[in-house]
């Protein structure tokens, strides 16, 4: 009998090109999604003068710098970042990369549209240049972000080099209190442990409460675990996968379906294998989360107050908050409820889901915005999906703009920002300074209480609106 | 890529935990070339919106400019993947990075690009930044075949490095030559690979 494994360890023992000595490893990649801010790596690949090795492996979009305006290439207002967005074009059309170009329906942000076709499987390595690759860890996949010079690595190789993260467990059990959603759990977690607590290491999300969830909401929480610090983040595939899987455009076809499905079957961790650190939260105790500062591990539950820089805290860390409140333009003290916000943003690739859209939709349903309000999907699939369903009339009714999708105001490198000073409520993943425009405001919650931010103009319980 | 044996520079103290890489250098900067984006470091919390210094940042006070060296609190380099955090840190003179600990993307792609991470005790770490700040351009020495750093105040620590980086940067080695080295494993792997997971 075999020890017991935890299912990083099956995926990456899976992978193993070559182990040196020395504790590195040459691990295999499957999946390598490009976006318009990998030019680079081809770049690199030129320097080289090589030619990628896998395109069959490759899958492109473009999302960092399209306009979420029009939609139209013609639109984007800086012709560095218009050249960009081209240069994925010509780019994969010479290397033989499939696209999922703008004016393609499919086309949107990386780590929406990669579950979306199948792109995305369990037990699968998936890298990508942009840190939030952890998002496909939600399928079961072993997926991280990397850099530019990795990425030209990766299309010269289809290998990276890789010392073996630790691996670590986080347990939710028990139940989701009404309106808590995946976005308030990640954050719930994040506030725990640190924004370096999961340093060095890969975390799978167990326990009722994230089985409990769909791959949605498992999306939104693998998203940021680089939040967290962590290198990856993956959740067992189960039924609820598995249905998701089924008849995606890239996935495994019927006549090799059966054989997938057993593969994926046999990756959970098996019982008794070991994690080198286990934290576990309770799902009952997580109410909705807002962020205050510049980390996402300054997060608050929405019944709290902005914490005082003050007792029992050391020299560094008053400091620390003192900044933080300074920048955010808050006072100590105040209620979470009473912070009046001046702009709401819906989107990301950490909530601009089908499910995100119908949490916010159901909030803003028959409400009106009082502050400039945006909601733009994760894809064109997502958007064309909400609007069947009739979801952009509400948003339109009730004063939101209803945009292309893009990466837009999470990163803001389209030019989609918000102005000096201003406080937004975002559905996004990082509240850092500057993160969503020079001197920018960023708060971090889920779909549902940005909605409700507005249609109220301030952090407002999402539980008692709808109550 | 350029080797990285010894640096004995000035070093420039962080105190701030969690210095994300939108920080090092705001996202509207990444779409220019790389020279065009060298004033880009730290743009957003060194100068205010109208261009003025910021003088409660480290890098606007006096005795700091030439350093090559950063020290800083833990998690330094968190966040986006965006290389060009390095880069840019290269491009203004940086050579090594000292935290307890680092984004881990970050981290990586420090050894892309000839720079040495360091992880030392947090407690020292501190120590030492409290010693630049008290006197600031004092120098820190590195020596990598010996892994010790060397402070301000002349007390020297080992770290730890993994032998491979370490190899690597010491020959200032290709990593894409190194691998090609190992075609027929990759090869073989793929091989291997189509028929186990044959509806990839």
């Amino acid at each position: 009998m075999t020890a017991p494994r935890t299912m990083f360890e099956k995926i990456w023992q899976r992978h193993v090109v070559v182990d040196r000595p020395d504790g590195y490893t040459l691990l295999y990649v499957d999946r390598h999604l490009l976006h318009d801010g990998s030019a680079g790596g081809y770049g690199k690949l030129r320097e080289m003068g090589r030619k990628l090795r896998r395109p069959d492996r490759a899958f492109a979009t473009p999302d960092h710098y399209t306009s979420t305006a029009s939609g139209k290439v013609a639109d984007i207002r800086d012709p560095g970042h218009r050249k960009l967005v081209e240069a994925i074009q010509t780019n994969t059309a010479e290397s033989g990369v499939t696209l999922f170009y703008v004016g393609d329906p499919r086309q949107g942000i990386a780590h929406v549209v990669g579950p979306e076709q199948g792109v995305t499987q369990p037990g699968l390595t998936m890298v990508c240049g942009d840190s939030h690759t952890s998002t496909h860890g939600a399928l079961g996949a072993l997926a991280f972000g990397i850099g530019t010079s990795e990425v030209g690595h990766v299309m010269a190789t289809q290998c990276l080099w890789q010392r073996k993260p630790k691996a670590m467990r986080i347990s939710v059990d028990g139940t989701l209190g009404a309106h808590v959603t995946a976005k308030d759990v990640i954050l719930a977690i994040i506030a725990k442990i640190s924004a370096a607590g999961a340093v060095g290491h890969v975390i799978e999300y167990a326990g009722s409460a994230i089985r409990g969830l769909s791959v949605e909401g498992r999306l939104t929480v693998c998203n940021m675990s680089i939040e967290a610090g962590g290198r990856a983040g993956m959740i067992a595939p189960d039924d609820t996968t598995i249905a998701y899987l089924r008849n995606r455009p890239f996935g495994p076809k019927e006549a090799e379906w059966d054989k997938a499905v057993a593969f994926w079957r046999s990756l959970p961790t098996d019982d008794g294998a070991g994690f080198d650190r286990e934290v576990s939260l309770n799902a009952a105790d997580i109410v909705p989360m807002v962020t205050w500062g510049t980390s996402p591990e300054d997060a608050l539950p929405i019944t709290g107050r902005i914490p005082e820089p003050s007792s029992g805290l050391d020299a560094a860390k008053k400091d620390g908050i003192a900044r933080a409140l300074d920048y955010m333009g808050l006072t100590p003290g105040t209620l979470l409820e009473e912070v009046a916000v001046d702009r709401v943003f819906i989107g990301s690739c950490t909530n601009s889901r089908i499910e995100d859209l119908r949490a916010a939709a159901k909030v803003v349903d028959g409400r009106k915005t009082v502050v400039p309000s945006w909601v733009v999907a994760g894809s064109g699939l997502v958007k064309a999906q909400a609007e069947a369903e009739g979801l952009d009339k509400i948003f339109l009714a009730a004063g939101f703009e209803w945009r292309e999708p893009g990466c837009s105001m999470c990163v803001g490198m389209n030019g989609d920002t918000g102005k000096p000073g201003e406080r937004i409520a975002s559905t996004s993943n990082r509240n850092f300074v500057g993160r969503q425009g020079q001197g920018v405001r960023t708060h971090l919650v889920s779909p549902a209480m940005a909605a409700a931010a507005a249609v109220t103009g301030r952090f407002a319980d999402v539980r008692r609106l709808l109550a | 890529m350029e080797p990285f044996t010894t640096l004995k520079a000035a070093a420039i103290p962080f105190d701030q935990p969690n210095i994300d890489t939108d920080q090092i250098i705001p996202a509207r900067f990444l779409g220019k070339a790389r020279d065009a984006q060298v004033n880009a470091l730290f743009h957003d919390v060194r100068y205010d919106p109208a261009g003025k210094p910021i003088p409660g940042f480290v890098m606007n006070q006096p005795g700091f400019a030439g350093a090559r060296i950063s020290v800083s609190e833990r998690n330094f380099g968190c966040g986006s993947s965006r290389e060009n955090a390095v880069t840019v840190m290269v491009d203004n003179g940086f050579r090594a990075f000292i935290s307890p600990s680092f984004g881990d993307i970050f981290f990586n792609n420090c050894f892309q690009n000839g720079v040495l991470p360091i992880r030392l005790d947090a407690a020292r770490v501190a120590e030492i930044r409290k010693a630049l700040h008290e006197k600031p351009g004092s120098e820190i020495s590195i020596d990598l075949p010996s892994q010790t750093v060397i402070g301000p105040d002349g007390k020297s620590d080992r770290f730890e490095i993994d032998s491979f980086r370490k190899d690597c940067l010491l020959k200032g080695v290709d990593e894409v030559n190194l691998t090609l080295g190992y075609e027929k494993d990759i090869a073989a792997f793929e091989a291997k690979q189509a028929k186990e997971l044959s509806w990839l």
